[in-house]
């Protein structure tokens, strides 16, 4: 049943069992402290979120992260490809009344006149991709506890970091008794396509399945002395790679956030090819 | 060793329905003893265990873990005693890993990590499955299943060892090894279960439930040779104690 998962989209959006196994693989990524890949990831998603609304180009190079990790430390690219893509359908929606509002000509492509709205719209798809491929590739070889037990060293409310660890604890719960009622139904179903009707006592049912479940692992966790901290492994120091991981990474953000580095990239290969 | 008492004093459970699920229950079960609680569905068998563990408070009586009632204040070391083992693994197993699993509880004990070491590895090998720690629970059969959620209770060093139906959903040769290796315990333990064989096997004494009341509380074998007793639990002998279907011989 659980090769199942990824079947629905809802499922496949709670698929979470993977991500968790391969946070636990063996990599120099892998063991750096959780803390520093935790700092890397936000400054890069808040370098590549605060150029202006028309940024694109200068959007491209901040690839490198996420491709970087994603290679080092050998994680499985089409799998996590598909977890980044279930943004793009969010993305659109929030960006696609743009070309309607923005019609204002920014750039003229050959004869092609391009307004500003298709810009920001596609400005907008590259950051999402961006945030999801940085955040999916950081608990891929992290791990989801190990970055709720990292945000709590560095300070966020325990209650919050807490919260965090059940709600991700609880999503995975969800998708599974969303996949076992999705198996009964097409026991039953006969092929016929799910009326609103049916789909609301399906939604209620499995959000009633979902409490009870939810209790019964909390009361487990109770009884193994669980009283709201959690505990991960042995609590890692931040030694010498987790400060150059950290150095390395965030100069480089803040260069592509400062420079125009697409700008010299294009004109050093230009200057290459005269 | 006070401390592997387990007792009940008039324990009365309502839920909020109005269902009176324990009405007035009392036993006292001593250091080392293993006992089973039977009953229909609904007897009040699951309510009960909750109790144990400080899971439900009592709506009256009390639950005494040693010489401790338990309150409030002495829940951390009584979930420290009383070892409670679920039904459905799946509701237990909910780390990345086996290891990670079993050591959830010693972990939240505050041990210094070497010791959470020693506990899991030790745990893992007395229930015989130290060579599955590094993956997934459920990637788990069903047998090891049960044996990573009793690795994970044992890896607390409980004195108490409380256990919701142990043998179900295991096949036959799973069933068995499981109860080889419960026979080995010994611990004060306490089993629910519809497997009557099993009790036969594993428990000297038994408490019958039906209704929320104790209906009989005795040595094994009188209770499953009072046949009377157990129709009126919706209960029946267990097949080792029943007639032999080729030869229609008696056991007893």
């Amino acid at each position: 049943m659980e090769g199942a998962a990824g079947v629905t989209p809802v499922a496949g959006l709670l698929d979470f069992r993977r991500l968790d196994l391969l946070a636990t693989g063996d990599s120099a990524l892998h063991r750096l402290d959780a803390r520093a890949k935790v700092i890397v990831t936000l400054v890069f998603i808040v370098c590549a979120m605060s150029f202006d609304r028309y940024a694109v180009a200068p959007l491209i190079p901040f690839f490198v992260f996420p491709i970087a990790v994603i290679t080092a430390a050998r994680l499985p690219i089409t799998f996590l490809l598909r977890k980044v893509a279930l943004v793009l359908p969010v993305a659109l929606l929030i960006g696609l009344p743009n070309p309607w509002f923005d019609r204002e000509v920014q750039v003229l492509l050959g004869g092609l006149e391009i307004s500003g709205g298709w810009i920001s719209l596609l400005s907008i798809m590259l950051r999402s991709l961006l945030a999801a491929a940085a955040a999916i590739a950081l608990v891929a070889v992290t791990g989801f506890p190990a970055i709720c037990g990292a945000l709590d060293r560095m300070g966020m409310p325990r209650a919050l970091a807490v919260q965090l660890l059940f709600l991700y604890r609880y999503m995975t719960v969800l998708g599974e008794e969303a996949n076992r009622m999705k198996v009964a139904r097409e026991q039953r179903g006969g092929g016929r396509p799910l009326s609103i009707r049916l789909y609301g006592a399906l939604v209620g049912r499995l959000l009633l399945r979902t409490w009870d479940r939810a209790e019964r692992i909390y009361l487990a966790m109770c009884a193994r002395g669980f009283t709201g901290d959690f505990r991960g492994g042995q609590p890692s120091r931040l030694g010498r790679p987790d400060v150059a991981y950290v150095a390395g990474w965030c100069g480089l953000f803040l260069l592509l956030r400062t420079q125009d580095v697409t700008q010299w990239l294009g004109a050093a290969l230009l200057g290459v090819l005269r | 060793m006070s401390h592997h008492l387990v007792e009940a004093r008039g324990l009365s459970h309502v839920y909020e329905d109005g269902t009176v699920a324990l009405d007035d229950v009392s036993f006292r079960i001593t250091h080392g003893e293993s006992v089973a609680i039977i009953g229909a569905n609904g007897a009040g068998k699951s309510t009960l265990l909750m109790h144990l563990n400080g899971h439900l408070s009592p709506t009256s009586g009390e639950v005494r873990i040693g010489e401790t009632p338990l309150t409030r204040e002495t829940l951390p070391a009584i979930r420290r005693t009383v070892g409670l083992v679920f039904q459905d693994p799946d509701d237990q197993l909910f780390m990345p890993t086996v290891y990670d699993d079993v050591a959830f509880g010693p972990r939240n004990q505050g041990l210094p990590e070497v010791e959470v070491d020693r506990r899991v590895r030790e745990a893992l090998e007395r229930v015989g499955i130290w060579q599955v720690r590094a993956k997934p629970p459920y990637r788990l059969s069903g047998g090891e299943k049960k044996r990573a959620a009793i690795a994970g209770v044992l890896a607390m060093a409980p004195d108490i060892l409380v256990m919701d139906e142990p043998t179900s959903g295991l096949d036959p040769y799973a069933r068995r090894q499981l109860i080889g290796l419960l026979g080995e315990f010994r611990h004060t333990r306490i089993f629910t279960s519809h497997d009557l064989d099993m009790v036969l096997d594993l428990c000297p004494r038994t408490i019958v439930m039906l209704g929320g009341v104790v209906m009989a509380d005795g040595a094994t074998r009188d209770i499953f040779a009072d046949d009377a007793l157990l129709s009126r639990c919706r209960l029946e002998r267990p097949l080792a104690l029943q007639a032999c279907p080729v030869c229609g011989s008696r056991h007893d």
